[in-house]
């Protein structure tokens, strides 16, 4: 176990493309640190380069005190688990664990007393004698990371691991993930482009954004004080409404209401409401704002009413039994406004 | 797709008997020919009952050959063939599957003019070569030898795309995960690549076999010493005679025997051959 150093990282590829800049993050001795962001924006590539599956073009990397920059992958002391498994289709599941180990010359007995305590612990006992092709989708996730804990290494890595399955055993095998992380206390870097199983893993989250670091923090951080809009829209489901408003004195005018934000800025804004952040008035009410029904979403326990505040999209999140008619007057809860600089869109108080 | 329409059974069902007997007529009268005595040809038809002089006809050609139009034993043309035939597969398994893990796994400088070289070996196959082929062997002293008979052939590319196209299937992350398990590329050449392409060199070595065994050709020209006769080109030398009837139950008995080893080679690997020509999973 170990903490893993990123300084000043980046990388371009051989073609030109940078698709990482100058990354800078210190993570700690048994943390879980999630590295979430959209398509492209370089996640794979910066826990690549962990790995050393990728030259580190640019800054340094150090696993414990070690800088690792020229040290090959199977000399990291990681493990790392792919998005497609990647399990070796000729060898037996109990073979696949013991590969690793074989490879460095590890004494039979404690092999298989790795493997088989492994498989205790991913109950993957019951077909360790069988191909991965006999395997269902889950079942060969669970072997993927049991050929990761035999290596007993100072870091997890993955990338993807639950995107190929479908969604129901998305959220066991993220819990189990937890658990076993939990439980281990390894240092793990987990890559997802799911905000969902971002927020549920991490112990900190890392958004990434076109290769550089948007915001980093717990995920309650990340939520209750995005850092950007870019995080504000990215992070939470369903996603916070960002309106352009006029700022006069801390006060943002949008909708014929008028919305408290945490700065006292002057001029154009960009307002930022969670649609659970809002609560339905009446017409009368001081500072309320209106929106323009468009179509509702019954979710259930809640409703998703989605429409238009002064020609901008809006949804807001009712329960279930509220009634509706052709348009709503709302009020943000106290102190929930985010306001984010209309240019740069950075946060702004 | 299953279908139940009796008429169309019955249709394609005659077909494919049809089919089996104009292939398998010839091959019976073959047999049956080298059952009979040389006397029994003598009426100009080849009799479609069999004779018995089956053993001694085949232990006649097995252990002495035929003298008279200089055939050593075909034993020994037997043997000479096997050589060659499972030198020319297991050689040109061997280089190609080396070579197609260099170009697919390994950056290298030159590496599309190494490919493209291979390429071009493809549009030169031994027949199109084969008088600078023949001018290089005799000048390193090659002729009337095995190396002589089996390298010119193995020198081919065919099988280095087959590998190639093989190895382009395999998922990058294998090779990662097997890098992040230690091993080096000898051990992932031999503890994944090998085990995995199992299937496509069973059918390569099937086929190559086959192709190795009827050399015709080339073993007609590299050998002038009975002693490295192979056993097909052995055969039209007997049809050969000058002033004599050929002798066709000696002749069919050697077509026979010639036949025996590839059709062997395919029994014993069918199972292998077929998986290794339709299995995609990987
Ligand atoms: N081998 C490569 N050569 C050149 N550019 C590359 C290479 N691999 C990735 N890129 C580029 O680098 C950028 C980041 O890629 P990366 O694979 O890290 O994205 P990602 O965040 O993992 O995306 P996804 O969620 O789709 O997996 C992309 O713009 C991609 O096109
Ligand atoms: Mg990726």
């Amino acid at each position: 176990m170990a903490a893993i150093t990123l300084e000043a990282v980046g990388k371009t590829y051989a073609g030109g493309v940078k698709a990482v800049h100058s990354i800078d993050l210190a993570i700690q001795d048994g943390e879980f640190v999630v590295l979430v962001g959209p398509s492209g924006c370089g996640k794979s590539t910066l826990l690549r380069m962990v790995a050393g599956l990728e030259s580190v073009t640019e800054g340094k990397i150090s696993i414990g005190d070690r800088m690792v920059n020229e040290v090959e992958p199977a000399e990291r002391d990681i493990a790392m688990v792919f998005q497609n498994y990647a399990l070796y289709p000729h060898m037996t599941v109990r073979q696949n664990l013991a590969y690793g180990l074989k490879n460095r010359k590890m004494a039979k007995a404690e092999i298989s007393r790795r493997v088989d305590e492994a498989a205790q612990i991913l109950e993957i006992g019951a077909f360790l004698d069988r191909k991965p092709r006999a395997l269902s989708g889950g079942q060969r996730q669970r072997v993927a990371m049991g050929r990761a804990i035999v290596r007993e290494p100072a870091a997890f890595l993955f990338d993807e691991p639950l995107s190929n399955l479908d969604a129901k055993l998305r959220v066991q095998m993220r819990g189990e993930i937890k658990q076993l992380q939990a439980r281990l206390g390894t240092t793990s870097i987990y890559v997802t482009h799911d905000q969902l199983e971002a927020m549920t893993l991490a112990h900190r989250l890392v958004v990434l954004n076109g290769g550089q670091i948007e915001q980093v923090g717990t995920p309650l951080e990340v939520y209750r004080k995005p850092a950007s809009t870019f995080v504000a829209a990215f992070i939470g489901s369903p996603a916070m409404n960002l309106l352009n408003a006029k700022a006069e004195g801390g006060v943002a005018h949008v909708g014929g209401g008028r919305v408290p934000l945490a700065a006292a800025v002057t001029g154009p804004v960009t307002l930022g409401l969670r649609p659970e952040d809002v609560r339905p008035a009446d017409a009368g009410t001081e500072g309320a704002f209106v929106l323009k029904i468009a179509y509702v979403e019954e979710l259930g326990a809640q409703k998703l009413v989605h429409g238009t505040v002064e020609g901008q999209n809006f949804a807001c999140a009712l329960p279930s039994d509220a009634a509706l008619g052709q348009a709503l007057h709302l009020v943000p809860e106290p102190g929930a406004a985010h306001g984010f600089d209309a240019q740069t869109g950075k946060r702004l108080g | 797709m299953v279908e139940n329409r009796p008429l169309l059974n019955i249709l394609a069902h005659l077909v494919l008997i049809l089919g089996v007997l104009i292939v398998a007529f010839p091959i019976y009268v073959a047999f049956i020919a080298s059952t009979h005595g040389p006397t029994d040809f003598l009426s100009g038809l080849i009799p479609l009952t069999p004779g018995h002089d089956t053993w001694h006809t085949y232990m006649t050609m097995l252990t002495t050959g035929m003298q008279s139009s200089g055939m050593p034993p075909l034993s020994l043309q037997m043997t000479n063939s096997l050589i060659m035939a499972l030198t020319i597969a297991i050689g040109k398994i061997s280089i190609s599957i080396i070579s197609a893990y260099a170009i697919v796994y390994f950056r290298f400088p030159f590496r599309s003019l190494a490919f493209w070289l291979i390429f071009i070996t493809l549009m030169l196959p031994v027949e199109v070569r084969i008088l600078p082929t023949y001018k290089v062997v005799a000048d390193l002293g090659m002729l009337d030898t095995y190396a002589g008979l089996t390298i010119p052939l193995i020198a081919s590319a065919t099988a280095t795309f087959l590998f190639r196209q093989v190895f382009l299937t395999i998922p990058d992350e294998l090779m990662e995960a097997a890098r992040i398990d230690g091993a080096g590329p000898m051990k992932f050449f031999w503890d994944i690549l090998l085990p995995m392409s199992r299937n496509n060199i069973a059918a390569l070595f099937v086929i190559l076999f086959i192709y190795g065994w009827n050399q015709y050709l080339w073993p007609l020209l590299v050998t002038t010493d009975a002693s490295h006769y192979t056993i097909v080109m052995g055969i039209k030398r007997m049809a050969d005679v000058a002033d004599a009837q050929p002798q066709w139950n000696y002749i069919m008995a050697t077509a026979i025997l010639a036949m025996l080893p590839p059709v062997l080679v395919v029994i014993f690997m069918q199972k292998l051959f077929v998986k290794g020509l339709i299995e995609t999973e990987k």
